[in-house]
């Protein structure tokens, strides 16, 4: 038992079967889908009340999405210890500032690999809200409920995430 | 217990979240995808770990969610889209995909491997979702409602029963990751 959880990696077929099983429980004792970019938003909003206060709380979007510690916020948490506790068994934990593949196209800069992180990750923010959700949320969540609007996001979360990445690295295929 | 008290409880929610998040990190990890490479790889169509990953969720996702509605227990949640938000802000988050190389829940996965510019990709999510909610009153009234769809769902919008459009995509799905085996993608 103990070897299946210091192996490196699961067949993705394996960990892809054991997250739709998870996502059963989720619906079964939490009544709701599994979605990662709500706690992200939930970050947001506490931080903004932080520095401004009722202002912040009386902004639209807080009205809707209140800004609190719930089952979404402790679910990236989760996620955190999680892969960590994974890559500590398998020791593979390593601390990688530039990921190999960016540094073969880009150079070792790190300063460089943190500019087009934060840049990315302030779209992905951003995209993530303005379609109602993210790769868990809609690629998974709610693709898995046939949902039509989760169906259209995740073609557009690829359409535009193989567009960019082949203007970045070069079109690779076939 | 019942599940209307487990669902009601907020503290036990909390826990209840922390742990759904802790068994999602671990098999995010295990399956590969906290890597930057493989799902860069993924963008360049040279390693389709997570495609593999995402449509086995999805399988066995749908299967068992469709055998728990008919059963009674659970609850769909769908929401409508549009092209204004479903596609524009697609495209916007696959955008932000190909440059930070991690998406929310794998960026967060991804700091608990090591990965610091997953870190500060977390960062600029949190700075990505401000942005939204400042301006949200403008897009909501410009852009979000725009083209609505006509459906919430996929066996709504075909006018079938669920059940055979769950049995036509898990043809469908079961066909793909045959076709990537076949093919050794």
């Amino acid at each position: 038992m103990f070897e299946w959880f210091s192996m490196a990696a699961w067949s993705p077929y394996i960990a892809g079967a054991g997250i739709g099983i998870l996502i059963w429980t989720v619906f079964l004792l939490s009544d709701h889908p599994l979605g990662c970019s709500t706690g992200f938003s939930h970050t947001a909003g506490m931080v903004q009340c932080g520095i401004s206060g009722n202002r912040a709380r009386e902004m639209p979007y807080y009205r809707k999405f209140i800004p609190c510690i719930d089952w979404y916020w402790m679910l990236i948490i989760g996620v955190v210890i999680g892969a960590f506790l994974s890559s500590f068994l398998s020791g593979t934990l390593t601390i990688v500032t530039v990921p190999p593949i960016f540094a073969a196209a880009f150079g070792p800069d790190v300063v460089l690999r943190f500019a087009v992180a934060l840049l990315g990750g302030i779209l992905i923010g951003l995209g993530a809200r303005w379609a109602g959700g993210c790769t868990s949320g809609h690629g998974i969540s709610g693709t898995l409920q046939l949902s039509l609007a989760s169906w259209v996001a995740a073609i557009c979360f690829f359409a535009g995430g193989i567009l960019v990445a082949g203007l970045l690295f070069g079109f690779r295929f076939p | 217990m019942t599940l209307e008290q487990i669902r009601n409880n907020p503290r036990l929610q909390l826990v209840l979240g922390l742990l759904s998040g802790i068994v999602f990190g671990f098999l995010l990890q295990k399956g590969g995808v906290t890597d930057y490479d493989v799902i860069i790889g993924q963008l360049l169509l040279t390693d389709f770990t997570v495609v593999k990953v995402m449509l086995s969720a999805v399988l066995v996702g749908m299967i068992g969610i469709y055998a728990l509605k008919g059963a009674g227990v659970v609850s769909l949640h769908c929401r409508g889209g549009s092209v204004g938000a479903t596609v524009i802000g697609g495209l916007v988050f696959g955008a932000g995909f190909a440059l930070l190389g991690y998406c929310p829940g794998t960026a967060a996965g991804a700091i608990g491997t090591g990965a610091v510019d997953a870190l500060v990709g977390g960062i600029g999510i949190v700075i990505g979702a401000a942005l939204f909610a400042r301006a949200y009153p403008y897009l909501d009234r410009m852009v979000l409602n725009r083209g609505a769809f006509p459906a919430e769902t996929i066996p709504g919008l075909l006018a079938v029963r669920p059940g055979i459009v769950v049995v036509l995509v898990a043809i469908m799905i079961t066909g793909i990751l045959w076709g990537l085996a076949v093919f050794g993608l």
